[in-house]
């Protein structure tokens, strides 16, 4: 897959594949295109090239390329943000619910005559979302407004709306950013819980290389577009090719 | 801060006022004796008068000020009066009732002048409401909005004239022709934010009325519409002043309505949608919300609204031109979504009246009028800057894993 901004190319060829229950990790210098990599896949921008094929649990398969973001939102692939993009304005409990908006039904005839599909259906909506912070362990914040969390919590609300939209695909973009040691490790038990409890596979960028290399079963390298490097952990941290990329030419030797 | 620099500042701002009035309040050209005026004595008003006002000016800033520190230092927001009503059954129940009676007796106490202003305050509201919407709580600024209540005026307008078709034939065509015409502004603007938004839709609400004032065999020109027939009641005949109480329960029956209606709008979840749209557009597509689709039905549902409105004006004034429906109004309509404070439907029924009724009952300061007008206005916003009530949005309240509602 292959993305150009007028001469630029941002993401070059870059050739990933996620097995189901599989944390993959995509790891690079600034600047490298993994966000934009992101951005390609949950349909906010259109790749130039390539394709982007999903396939559901429920069997099939699909190309998702060019789709509008919510429609690949309902497809089952969700996202979090680099900076945190949160409703401020709205509770803790109601951004989940805006996450659940895409399994909801009620229109406009719903909002206003209320009938009793629509009132349970909303009770229910409300009540998924509880029990999704709870997961998450946000409980205790549900009332307030989502600009007065704490930093770690407004990350992890990000997950806790991501998970509300049923993904089976979780793409995380730097949840460990401006994360203490200690969050770090709760955000480490976290996902892996996600995993086995919420049957979902999870994609990753991070530029924390502990919580990288503890987390993923394999990793990608990408560096000014490309891919460099893949493959388990292990065989990454001593790869000459990566450790060129981050640290420079003259460190190789 | 010690007294002697309060009264230092106070003389430097009466000062610069003086210098600033100079022109017009001292200088007058005598044109009849051909001589130049200097009137002192106003000079002396001035300064002593702003002397004054500028204690008081700054008292009441150091008095907001401590406000906002109180709620910093986690003592909370303090409630309004208006939410406190509305918390309290108790109160708010006999308040309401005690309203409504106030809103039914009203037309059959006063004047026919004082139901016309009143039938205009309560249009406002609906304007409002409808504004709200989008504005308010989709966050998009829209300045051509008196577009869609010129298309509710001239759809009952012109299929009276034209088909003879009656008021509550119109009413609802009137309102579903808002609605598409929302649509199909809605159409180009989807990509549009913020600056943008607002400068195509105040132009789009120039274009209609620019073809309405143009299109002479279409809606008559800039003479208009007139002997548009007020709404009926299976044929009775009413005098004048019974049909100016009877428009009176129309609208306010409608303003209701409206409130209903959006309150329960706001309360959902497409209302939920709307204020996911309008903190952060990326954030809400991404989490599977059709981006297209929440913005339409916003303009679309807040254009219904106009039309509504439209209709029952043209029935009220029984006369319709264009320049009923200039830029103006659209501002008009946006100050008292602003005013009101945004989002919050008490807030927008009492901007509406107080933007309304306010004009209105200041004519007794004559030439003063505008300026008072503008002088208030002013205030609201250094002292009230979210508006006569701000920051009410009821939030969905989860009240633990077995209850589970409002």
């Amino acid at each position: 897959m292959s993305m150009d901004f007028g001469g630029l190319r941002a993401v070059d060829r870059l050739d990933l594949m996620i097995h189901r229950g599989e944390i993959v990790a995509l790891i690079g210098p600034n600047g490298a295109g993994k966000t934009t990599f992101f951005n390609c896949i949950t349909g906010l921008y259109t790749p130039t090239e390539g394709d982007i094929h999903i396939h559901p649990p429920g069997g099939g398969s699909k190309r998702i390329n060019g789709l509008k973001p919510n429609r690949v939102t309902e497809l089952g692939l969700a996202r979090t943000f680099q900076n945190i993009r949160l409703f401020q304005q709205m509770t803790v409990l109601e951004n989940v619910m805006i996450g659940r908006h895409c399994r909801l039904r009620s229109g406009i005839a719903g909002a206003v005559f209320r009938p009793p599909h629509t009132v349970s259906e909303e009770r229910q909506a409300a009540m998924d979302s509880y029990r999704i912070l709870e997961k998450i362990g946000l409980e205790s914040f549900v009332n307030d407004l989502a600009k007065n969390l704490p930093y770690g919590a407004q990350r992890r609300l990000e997950i806790a709306r991501a998970l509300a939209t049923e993904p089976f695909l979780l793409l995380l973009d730097e949840p460990a950013a401006g994360m203490n040691p200690h969050e770090t490790h709760e955000l480490d038990q976290l996902i892996l819980r996600l995993r086995e409890t919420e049957n979902v596979s999870i994609l990753l960028i991070e530029h924390d290389m502990k919580l990288v290399m503890s987390l993923s079963d394999r990793i990608y390298v990408m560096d000014y577009g490309r891919k460099i490097a893949e493959g388990a952990p292990g065989r990454i941290k001593n790869d000459p090719v990566v450790i060129k990329a981050y640290l420079g030419e003259e460190y190789v030797a | 801060m010690t007294p002697l620099i309060e009264i230092r500042k106070s003389v430097l701002v009466s000062i610069w006022f003086m210098f600033l009035t100079f022109p017009i309040m001292v200088i007058r050209v005598n044109t009849v004796e051909n001589v130049v005026e200097w009137r002192w004595h106003n000079m002396i008003a001035i300064g002593a008068g702003s002397f004054l006002l500028s204690f008081v000016w700054r008292y009441m800033i150091r008095r907001k000020e401590q406000g906002i520190r109180r709620q910093r230092e986690g003592a909370g927001p303090r409630l309004s009066i208006f939410q406190r009503i509305g918390q309290e059954r108790r109160i708010f129940l006999p308040a309401l009732t005690l309203l409504a009676v106030a809103v039914v007796v009203f037309p059959f106490l006063v004047s026919m002048y004082q139901v016309n202003i009143m039938t205009t305050a309560f249009m406002y509201i609906m304007l409002g409401l409808g504004l709200n919407i989008v504005v308010g709580v989709a966050g998009l600024l829209d300045l051509g909005y008196v577009a869609f209540y010129a298309v509710g005026a001239y759809t009952y307008a012109l299929l009276n004239h034209h088909f003879g078709l009656n008021f509550w034939v119109c009413l609802p065509i009137g309102a579903a022709l808002g609605a598409g015409f929302g649509i199909l502004l809605g159409f180009p603007v989807l990509r549009l934010r913020g600056d943008y938004l607002a400068i195509v839709t105040l132009g789009f609400g120039e274009i209609i009325r620019l073809v309405l004032e143009n299109w002479n065999e279409f809606s008559f020109g800039p003479s208009g519409i007139s002997n548009i027939p007020r709404p009926g009641l299976f044929g009775v005949a009413f005098s004048l002043e019974a049909h100016a109480r009877y428009i009176y329960f129309i609208v306010v029956a409608l303003a209701v309505f409206t409130i209903f209606m959006v309150n329960r709008l706001q309360n959902s979840r497409i209302g939920r949608a709307w204020l996911a749209l309008r903190e952060d557009e990326i954030a809400c597509q991404a989490m599977g919300v059709d981006k297209t689709r929440t913005k339409l039905t916003a303009f679309a549902l807040g254009a219904t609204w106009a039309g509504l409105a439209g209709v029952i004006f043209a029935a009220k004034t029984t006369f319709i031109n264009p320049a009923s429906f200039t830029i103006w109004e659209s501002i008009n309509i946006l100050c008292i979504v602003v005013l009101g404070g945004m989002g919050s439907i008490t807030g927008v029924v009492l901007g509406a009246l107080v933007l309304v009724l306010l004009p209105e009952y200041l004519r007794a300061f004559a030439e003063y009028r505008i300026l008072t007008f503008g002088v208030v206005l002013v205030l609201m916003m250094v002292f009230r800057p979210g508006g006569i009530v701000s920051n009410v949005r009821r939030t969905y309240q989860f009240e633990g894993p077995d209850s589970g509602d409002k």
